[in-house]
């Protein structure tokens, strides 16, 4: 049943990287969209994101409760250590949150927009870039459970150029998937073209700052090229993605918005087994070579069980209906647009 | 301040605004379906513009308190590793459970919200229905949770280690069902009335009459049947607390000494000090009664509690008068309101009976918020009752005080701003959602 629910919690994680990823991307993309295309660019998006905008932050809620139902050890020691970069996150998914709210459901659109769409758009920035400091701080080796004092344990524990790097390929990634799921959101073919450049440009800043990560690991000597091309799955993992990024080049040119997403999809997904797999079960890499794994931390057989029927039970409701949900209103546009 | 205040009130202040917007959350969903329900057997119009009108404010509290959830997931361990380190495999089901309800919830919602025109319309209207028993679901769920830490169970406490978990028996804690059905009616005793209120002034004000006459009608009728059964939950809670927790009885009724046809003390100023209750009115014998269905029933007083072990008194007390005290309050408005349903019709277009209602629109909320204080407050010095300590389960991290300032801030102005919009959207009535009315934009 363990593994039940580590798949669980890599899928939740994925889930929330592609589908909150996009959702973040779109403010990102709105606050680099120059104020002429910045009013399209936010209509064609949120009509996009609109039904299911709710749904896609779920992915984290499940994949705390995991690790917090499951995984105790692990979920506390982050929350201690990673307390600063946490709060930081907090505060972004709040203000976004709200402010995406306030701004689409206020009766009265006026000069309180201005307040709420910069509040929108930077905490989309600011939210996956700490999601990403977050993350690379847990397996950096930063984390000292013997530190004395207030800067080594909370401060240097994931403010360092590897976990910096990481939050803005975090931050890079999430708007190439906004630019690539907008594509296919609009029938005018101006606006495609349009969309199609930005999603180029991403795809630049994406690779950019992809190789920005692996400098800032060599600095900070984290072994990222070890982890990473050390093993045949992982250096198949980033060939894969290499291959289809050279894929959706060509695919971008014919405007196959379906195909696009899916390879967009499939290379997220091949960078998180990347990074993940060569630690696998360790979760959690600290200083002085401990670490925190999923087996050796996991809860009492009791509690890991009835997570797991939890969650299958739970996902017997909620992915049908949610496949539903998206399939319903991707039909219902593309029938009122022909 | 020192950390560990700071953290108890940092959790205190995000608990006490996510309530408010969680309750409006499950409980709007189900005025909206009633109405969206008469739109669809009348085909009377102001019933349709009532359900839209009201769909919009359940997306800002839904939206608004799925965000506050979030941050409170994370908060626990933020502030409490110590405590989530143990209590998470222990009290994690109702969680995990939560979190598939809230999933459905959120997908029920984006079906209901889009869903206009474009769903069969019982479809649609069923979905709405979803909403709110998913809604409530998981507030049972939630609150399920806190119980366990009011009434342990489920694992064996053994020389400091937790052992032989059992989730299931942790979620069916003994305080489970009375905290959530005192809770569930809570929330809509506080919703139906705050919504009736809003609804009250408008039609005082004269504006699109028809409108908020529908609205109120069905807010009220909500709000009256939950205030009335509420005492009858609040009387199964306090017998519970009288076996389960005694310190927390004797805090809130500030009851000092042990004693058999205790009586019931009413307002007054406890002190601690002299183990005493100033200027309090005196009801020989009630208390027994209340507690123990016997007026020459013994009630242990905060004499059988050591020193250490005692919640702050005051707080709870106080705390304790206020809920009980707007209750009635409600009842009494309530039982009013019945009499003009059935007996006196006329009463129903009275100003003075809208009135009571207006005044009485932040009473279930005051209600609400008192009597979380009086189950946290009332729990101390213990997280897990009679195991943890709330001292021993603070983050080990200094330097608390300043994360809770900043989310003050953060809620302070999210309220700031969620009261510009809620008064926007019910000042706009006329031009958005009204068809009837000459304003309307969008015939």
């Amino acid at each position: 049943m363990i593994y039940v629910v580590i798949v669980f919690l890599w899928t939740s994680i994925l889930l929330y990287l592609l589908l909150g990823g996009a959702d973040f991307g779109a403010g990102i993309i709105e606050l680099f969209t120059s104020g002429k295309n910045r009013s399209r660019t936010r209509k064609t998006m949120y009509e996009a994101i609109g039904p299911i905008w709710e749904a896609n932050h779920m992915w984290l809620i499940i994949a705390i409760v995991i690790l917090f139902v499951g995984f105790p050890k692990i979920y506390s020691t982050i929350s201690v250590y990673l307390h600063i970069p946490l709060v930081c996150m907090l505060l972004g998914i709040i203000a976004r949150g709200t402010a995406f709210v306030f701004r689409n459901y206020d009766a009265v659109k006026d000069d309180m927009q201005k307040l709420y769409s910069p509040i929108f758009m930077y905490s989309s920035l600011i939210t996956p870039l700490f999601l990403g400091i977050i993350a690379a701080s847990s397996v950096s080796a930063k984390i000292d459970l013997k530190a004395s004092n207030f800067p080594d344990a909370y401060i240097w524990s994931w403010l360092n150029w590897f976990s910096v790097s990481v939050g803005v390929f975090t931050v890079s990634i999430c708007a190439f998937l906004a630019s690539i799921f907008i594509i296919g959101q609009t029938d005018q073919p101006a606006d495609t073209r349009y969309f199609v450049n930005k999603a180029r440009k991403t795809i630049f800043i994406v690779m950019i700052s992809g190789a920005l990560v692996f400098i800032a690991a060599y600095i900070e000597h984290v072994p990222l090229m070890d982890w990473i091309f050390g093993g045949y799955p992982g250096m198949l993992a980033i060939g894969l993605a290499s291959l289809s990024l050279l894929l959706m080049f060509y695919m971008l040119q014919k405007e196959k918005p379906v195909l696009l997403r899916l390879l967009a999809g499939f290379q997220i997904t091949m960078i998180l087994f990347a990074a993940t797999y060569t630690h696998f079960p360790n979760i959690v890499l600290l200083k002085n070579e401990a670490t925190l794994s999923l087996l050796a931390h996991q809860g009492q057989a009791k509690t890991i069980d009835s997570l797991g029927y939890a969650l299958l039970i739970g996902s017997i409701f909620i992915l049908p209906a949610l496949f539903y949900l998206i399939y319903i209103f991707q039909k219902k546009e593309n029938t009122s647009q022909t | 301040m020192d950390d560990l205040l700071a953290a108890r009130l940092q959790m205190a202040f995000s608990l006490g605004f996510h309530i408010v917007f969680a309750c409006i959350g499950m409980v709007m969903p189900f005025f909206m379906s009633v109405a969206h329900f008469y739109w669809l057997k009348t085909k009377n119009a102001v019933y349709k513009d009532v359900t839209k009108a009201w769909s919009k404010g359940v997306a800002i509290f839904f939206a608004t308190g799925a965000v506050s959830g979030t941050v409170l997931s994370f908060e626990l361990g933020l502030l409490w590793p110590g405590f989530m380190e143990h209590a998470g495999p222990i009290f994690g089901m109702p969680f995990s459970l939560e979190g598939t309800a809230f999933f459905i919830e959120a997908i029920a919602l984006g079906f209901y919200l889009y869903g206009w025109n474009k769903l069969n319309p019982w479809f649609h209207w069923v979905t709405g229905v979803i909403v709110g028993i998913s809604g409530l679901l998981s507030g049972i769920l939630v609150v399920a949770a806190n119980a366990w830490m009011n009434s342990p169970a489920g694992f064996d406490y053994i020389n400091g280690q937790y052992l032989n978990i059992d989730p299931i028996k942790a979620m069916f804690n003994d305080a489970w069902f009375t905290q959530a059905l005192h809770m569930s009616i809570a929330a809509f005793v506080s919703t139906g009335f705050a919504v009736a209120g809003v609804h009250a002034l408008m039609i005082l004000r004269r504006r699109n009459v028809a409108f908020h006459s529908k609205a109120f009608k069905i807010a009220a009728v909500f709000g009256a049947v939950a205030a009335c059964l509420q005492p009858i939950s609040g009387d199964i809670s306090a017998k519970d607390v009288a076996i389960r927790q005694p310190a927390k009885l004797a805090a809130m009724e500030a009851h000092f000494h042990t004693e058999r046809s205790a009586g019931l003390i009413i307002g007054g100023i406890p002190d601690t000090a002299g183990k005493k209750v100033d200027y309090a009115l005196k009801i020989p014998g009630l208390l027994s009664f209340m507690a123990t269905g016997d007026f020459n029933g013994e009630v242990k007083g905060l004499d059988q509690v050591p020193k250490s072990e005692q919640p702050p008194v005051a707080v709870t007390h106080y705390a304790f008068q206020i809920m009980v005290g707007l209750g009635m309050v409600m009842v009494g408005i309530a039982l009013l309101y019945f009499i003009a349903l059935w007996k006196k019709k006329h009463w129903q277009k009275a100003p003075w009976l809208l009135k009571l209602f207006v005044v009485a629109t932040p009473m279930g909320f005051i209600a609400l918020e008192a009597g979380w204080t009086v189950t946290e407050v009332g729990r101390q010095p213990w997280i897990i009752y009679g195991i943890m300590r709330t001292s021993d389960a603070v983050t080990p991290m200094p330097g608390v005080v300043y994360s809770f300032y900043l989310f003050t801030a953060v809620y302070i102005s999210l309220t700031l701003i969620v009261s510009v919009l809620l008064y926007r959207q019910i000042t706009m009535v006329g031009r958005l959602y009204d068809s009837s009315s000459d304003q309307h934009q969008l015939k």
